[in-house]
């Protein structure tokens, strides 16, 4: 990746995290922890990566991208706002009565959301019926699918990943959040869901582990991904719950869901009135 | 007398009939292929068949993303794990989503026999019911679903088809005319109607003729479609005959006795009395034997017939 795109890159990912702070803080409270770990990722796809359009968002050949985390929401109502799925100043009315943009992605609501999710662990098999529609009608769109690493406990997320190293659906790329953090508390300590790489590998599925806050790694490792023929691929993205924000992150686990003040985000947004 | 076909083999070739020119028809199914018996439509159409194994909620979550991209799947197990062993992901994947997901759960309460109780489903149609705008269907024999099938393919929309696998008993003949959203009047009454569906419907019919002899004038209507149910086809029984009975292959609460209740209580009150599922679990045995046990016989079905004409 060259300095200048990755630059514009990483300039994005900022754009967006403040965004996602500012869409909750004005709202007082929300899941920021889980979608600021998510940012980097989204910043890939939306910017780099992935055949989507602002201008036709219900083109039938586009990619998909199946948030299956529902609650990272605002991080991708950030992306679809400042790319021009809606208007930028809808992202004041999040969780508010009658709002496109609810606290879990709603595909009915919200233009640009690929499928609804919410009720952890539903996303991957959404994805891969998108994946088999595309090998049905003989069309190269892709399929991007973004797990939690707490989502992954729930057991239909691995009859969705034995189905997909099964059908080799190298249509389908599959990500997984890695931020080691569930409500409860760390992960590894309630019920791990690691190696998550070695699972991936017994699964057939064709498995990269990066930093998920690496721009040019995650780049790197989609494109290796979608190069990769007759096998679906996981990507485990090793990232820090509420990334980039440190008043967030230092919550710990904490930070799945919690208040954010008036001074906080305008702090960090850099916005000192409106 | 029963039909010549099993309603599985009507199911499938309708599919495979459709299919030859709506290409946009899929076939998911969990393992259970060889007891639907859609292997023949797998054989037309490989590249529109898709076998997940055992595992109910991706066969209904990979059914939801097929649907988005315009797809229209028909997924299938037997009625327990069709409907409350995947419920989240039918409500949330499917019909919040609004997809056009045509779910197919089979075996119909008692029809379940040798499986017993952990196969017997007596709710299906109550929780399937409970999401909001879900169409639930039970098709009575091979010549209503035969009819039935276009429709529900060209109907937009989460849909539950509760299917009996093996031949039913014929109620209707191959050149009737149904409506989806219709019920169908099997013949009129004056002193009472039974309101049917599925294998109750060839007992209702058994039981007005048993009343006939008794001189009393019972009508049968089958109410197939359970949600949206036909308001306007019970609110007229009711008013003509005065009394309804509810017979039904499913347990009293939230089934079609609940269904016609919701209608009748409102708009028409008049003495009711059910042929139900009393809140029961299954359990093994032949149709006989559960027949009586849970008793849904003709028998019963006049007794408690002649029960809501007394209340009159």
């Amino acid at each position: 990746m060259d300095s200048e795109k990755l630059e514009f890159l990483q300039s994005k990912a900022l754009d967006v995290r403040k965004l996602t702070v500012e869409m909750i803080g004005r709202l007082g409270v929300g899941h920021i922890g889980g979608a600021l770990s998510i940012v980097d990722l989204l910043t890939v796809l939306y910017y780099d990566v992935a055949n989507v359009d602002a201008k036709n968002p219900c083109n039938p050949d586009r990619d998909r991208i199946v948030m299956s985390k529902g609650h990272a929401g605002p991080a991708l109502y950030s992306v679809l706002a400042d790319k021009g799925y809606f208007p930028l100043d809808e992202i004041k009315t999040l969780n508010q009565p009658g709002t496109n943009l609810p606290s879990h992605c709603d595909m009915n609501k919200t233009v640009g959301i690929d499928m609804t999710a919410g009720s952890l662990g539903q996303g991957l098999s959404c994805a891969i019926g998108m994946a088999l529609a595309a090998k049905i009608d003989k069309k190269d769109y892709k399929v991007f699918c973004i797990l939690g690493d707490g989502e992954s406990q729930e057991g239909q997320v691995w009859e969705a990943l034995m189905y997909a190293g099964n059908a080799c659906l190298d249509n389908l790329v599959i990500f997984v959040d890695n931020n080691g953090m569930q409500i409860d508390g760390m992960t590894k300590d309630i019920n791990s869901i690691e190696p998550l790489d070695a699972k991936g590998q017994a699964f057939n599925l064709h498995t990269q582990r990066i930093n998920g806050h690496d721009i040019e790694q995650i780049e790197k490792a989609i494109y290796q991904a979608l190069n990769t023929k007759n096998k679906c691929s996981l990507i485990v993205l090793d990232t820090i719950k509420g990334y980039g924000a440190d008043f967030v992150s230092c919550k710990g686990y904490g930070c799945h869901s919690m208040a954010i003040s008036e001074e906080q985000w305008r702090a960090y947004c850099g916005k000192e009135k409106d | 007398m029963q039909d010549n076909f099993e309603m599985r083999e009507v199911y499938c070739q309708s599919l495979i009939d459709e299919a030859k020119t709506n290409q946009d028809i899929v076939v998911v199914e969990a393992d259970l292929m060889n007891c639907i018996k859609t292997g023949p439509f797998k054989k037309a159409y490989p590249d529109r068949f898709f076998n997940v194994g055992i595992a109910e909620a991706n066969m209904v979550g990979i059914s939801a993303g097929l649907a988005t991209c315009g797809k229209i799947p028909f997924c299938s197990s037997f009625g327990t794990f069709a409907t409350r062993r995947c419920y989240d992901q039918v409500f949330i994947s499917v019909a919040y989503s609004r997809q056009n997901v045509k779910i197919v759960g089979t075996d119909p309460g008692i029809c379940a026999e040798i499986n017993g109780g952990t196969h017997m489903p007596l709710e299906d149609m109550g929780i399937m019911r409970g999401i909001p705008h879900m169409l639930c269907v039970e098709p009575t024999d091979s010549a209503m679903l035969k009819a039935l099938m276009p429709q529900i393919i060209a109907y937009k929309g989460a849909t539950y088809i509760r299917l009996q696998r093996k031949k039913a008993e014929t109620v209707f003949s191959e050149n009737e005319s149904f409506d989806l959203f219709k019920a169908k009047t099997v013949s009129k009454g004056k002193d009472a109607t039974i309101i049917a569906s599925g294998i109750m419907v060839s007992k209702a019919v058994e039981a007005s003729q048993k009343l006939k002899e008794l001189g009393y004038d019972v009508g049968v209507l089958n109410t197939f479609t359970w949600k949206p149910i036909d308001e306007q086809a019970i609110v007229e029984a009711a008013k003509s005959t005065g009394a309804i009975v509810v017979a039904e292959n499913h347990n009293i609460r939230n089934g079609l006795y609940s269904s016609v209740a919701e209608v009748i209580v409102g708009k028409c009150p008049v003495p009711m009395e059910s042929v139900a599922v009393m809140d029961e679990f299954g359990e093994v045995g032949k149709m006989p034997y559960l027949s009586q046990k849970f008793h849904l016989t003709v028998d019963d079905i006049v007794e408690k017939t002649l029960k809501a004409i007394k209340r009159k």
